[in-house]
């Protein structure tokens, strides 16, 4: 199907794509080669390896995970259990409103479609300060703190990523053959068992792409972790952490690179593990989105 | 009914009442002592609820099951959805025509909020440079993607390498990689040029921002292009190949008019994040840059974008309910611009 090409042109253009390479890549070189050099030897010389040692670079990690501003294991634990416990929650209660909107043809089931995917184009910054309000209103209701804790950061992540997650499923559900159901039901499978059964495992496709959407998006928030857990509150996310720290350490570039290395090795590694599914899941995610 | 056992139906009753009068107990704590009494009281109202799903769920019915289950399957979500979006929504929208400070309001005052917003300086400029911002990057962002698709799908050695490496960026919050190119504006640019940071001036400050959101973003766009240009049919590219198009134009004749749907994705991605972007302004210059003369003002938010601009006003400044109908305004622009971009593209799809 290729005319064939010169030589020449495919090596220009292997050359041309080594270069934007090195470029795309270079910060990510500043910030390793400066998380192993003390302060002054930055600011001297911020891009070669003088002064850079093993030493010097666990001192600053050392420096970094112990300081109270940052407590990285403590913010890294909140982030994971934040981030996990809502994608377990999104996955399954998302598949199960899909389902029953995609199966259920009447009027509400529409309406219920119909909201969601207007409330796509809803910009954080309009709901945020009613939000913090009502959950602050809410949680002395119930008895249970929704700011400033877990299962109410994991509550809003329920609310803000359901409407993508319902949207791409309800894509997905549509491709899925009644006749199984039907078929399931014939059988004497009650609807939960149908779903549960039948229907949930044959979503696993589709859930690992809602699942790497919305963990890119809840892993690096900032704003709604900001707003709901405060910077000084016990409970932080990695982004939150990271923000606070940089804020009481201005200028100290070993230990904010530093910083910055810790949060952003977790990405970095899970990506070197499921590169394509991460890259064909935020794909298919645009083009369903 | 018959064909339920009396276990079954104890156990859905007993569940039903005792987990109304948990709940109901847990709540009315609450409404007679005023106060915020967290503690057990939480406890018992999740116990409550709970029990009321399973005697819900184990309810005797044959006739209605169907119904509970739908009910049941779209509570959770649902729930969530009108707490945490839908509620605040309209709150928000009825608070922007307030006086309410983020705990409580005394009063309606009417358009007042949306008034002022007009007649502040530092709130024009923030959407002059949204505006600017956004058509830069669509521009910018689509064309520096399509060309790294364009060279991402040609025969080069090591493109997995390539396309992994581009999209890379991608994968780090805004806020740490905002430092990180702060880090780079400071420190590593000024070594070359030997003069003050890019980002201690208005205007090369929003080139920094500019440059960081390409580079961020540019890998992820990048990827959706090769998707599109991937579905194109190998037969059409060899036709036009025998019928003697040079590469441009097979590229302006063939390549975009196909891709047109791809196009559309993109620009409306490119266009709604750019106008939502908060974390890189954020964490690269915090809004600041000295504008000497705006509409006769001295402004010192440069490189304030809307988003940050809506966040320091109520955060910062504690004005909520001005920083609500600031809000509600940028939520207006979003929508329209949104409808008008898909409109025309999909004119520009048919006519292509």
């Amino acid at each position: 199907m290729h005319t064939k090409e010169k030589t020449s042109s495919v090596v220009i253009r292997l050359i041309i794509a080594i270069i934007i390479a090195i470029y795309v890549l270079f910060p990510f070189f500043l910030v390793v080669i400066n998380s192993c050099k003390p302060t002054e030897e930055i600011t001297k010389n911020p891009i070669g390896f003088n002064g850079a040692s093993i030493p010097q670079l666990t001192q600053n990690l050392g420096d970094v995970i112990n300081n109270t501003h940052f407590l990285f294991w403590s913010a890294f634990g909140f982030s994971a259990l934040i981030t996990v416990v809502s994608l377990v929650l999104l996955a399954l209660f998302g598949s199960m409103a899909a389902w029953i909107i995609c199966r259920n043809k009447t009027k509400w089931s529409l309406v219920i479609y119909f909201t969601f995917i207007a409330s796509m184009i809803i910009p954080f910054q309009v709901v945020m300060l009613p939000l913090i309000s009502t959950f602050r209103d809410v949680g002395k209701f119930i008895g249970i703190p929704m700011l400033q804790s877990v299962p109410g950061i994991v509550f809003a992540y329920l609310g803000f990523g359901g409407a993508m997650t319902v949207f791409i499923l309800n894509g997905f559900i549509k491709g899925v053959p009644f006749d199984l159901e039907e078929a399931a039901s014939i059988d004497g499978c009650t609807p939960e068992q149908t779903f549960f059964q039948i229907i949930f495992p044959l979503l696993t496709p589709v859930i690992t792409t809602v699942t790497i959407l919305n963990g890119m998006w809840i892993w690096n928030d900032y704003l709604l972790p900001s707003m709901m857990l405060g910077q000084n509150g016990a409970v932080k996310t990695l982004p939150v952490a990271v923000q606070a720290f940089v804020g009481s350490y201005v200028k100290q570039w070993n230990m904010i690179l530093a910083a910055a290395l810790l949060a952003i090795i977790p990405m970095i590694i899970l990506f070197l593990i499921a590169q394509k599914q991460i890259m064909e899941g935020m794909i298919e995610g645009a083009v369903k989105g | 009914m018959g064909t339920f056992s009396i276990g079954r139906k104890t156990f859905s009753f007993a569940s039903l009442i005792i987990g109304i009068v948990l709940t109901i107990w847990g709540l009315g704590v609450a409404i007679a002592k005023g106060g915020p009494a967290y503690s057990s009281r939480g406890a018992l109202i999740v116990i409550g609820v709970l029990l009321f799903i399973a005697g819900l769920y184990y309810f005797p019915t044959l006739k209605y099951h169907r119904a509970i289950i739908n009910l049941l399957f779209l509570f959770p979500l649902l729930f969530a959805f009108l707490v945490t979006v839908i509620i605040p929504l309209i709150l928000g929208i009825g608070y922007s025509f307030t006086d309410w400070n983020g705990i409580r309001l005394k009063g309606f005052v009417g358009f007042a909020n949306y008034a002022r917003m007009f007649k502040q300086a530092s709130f024009l400029w923030s959407i002059l440079i949204t505006f600017l911002f956004v058509v830069f990057n669509m521009i910018l962002v689509n064309v520096v993607a399509f060309l790294l698709a364009l060279l991402c799908t040609s025969r080069i050695k090591g493109l997995g390498f390539f396309r992994a490496a581009y999209f890379l960026p991608n994968l780090i919050g805004g806020i740490v990689l905002g430092y990180i190119w702060q880090f780079i504006f400071s420190n590593v640019v000024t070594k070359f040029t030997g003069t003050y940071s890019m980002l201690s001036d208005t205007k090369t400050a929003f080139l920094a921002i500019i440059i960081v959101y390409i580079w961020q973003y540019a890998g992820y766009i990048m990827l959706i292009y090769i998707t599109g240009l991937n579905t194109i049919p190998g037969d059409v590219l060899e036709a036009s190949a025998i019928d003697g198009a040079n590469p441009m134009q097979t590229l302006f004749n063939i390549k975009i008019p196909m891709i047109a749907p791809t196009i559309t994705i993109c620009t409306f991605l490119t266009l709604t994040s750019a106008f939502k972007q908060f974390d890189v302004n954020l964490a690269l210059t915090n809004g600041t840059g000295s504008v000497p003369d705006f509409l006769g003002n001295y402004l010192t938010n440069g490189t304030e974008m809307l988003a940050l601009n809506i966040y320091s006003t109520a955060v910062i400044n504690n004005e909520y309910s001005f920083g609500e109908a600031k809000a509600v305004l940028f939520f207006i622009i979003l929508a329209t611009v949104s409808i008008i971009q898909v409109r025309i593209s999909n004119k520009k799809e048919v006519e292509l």
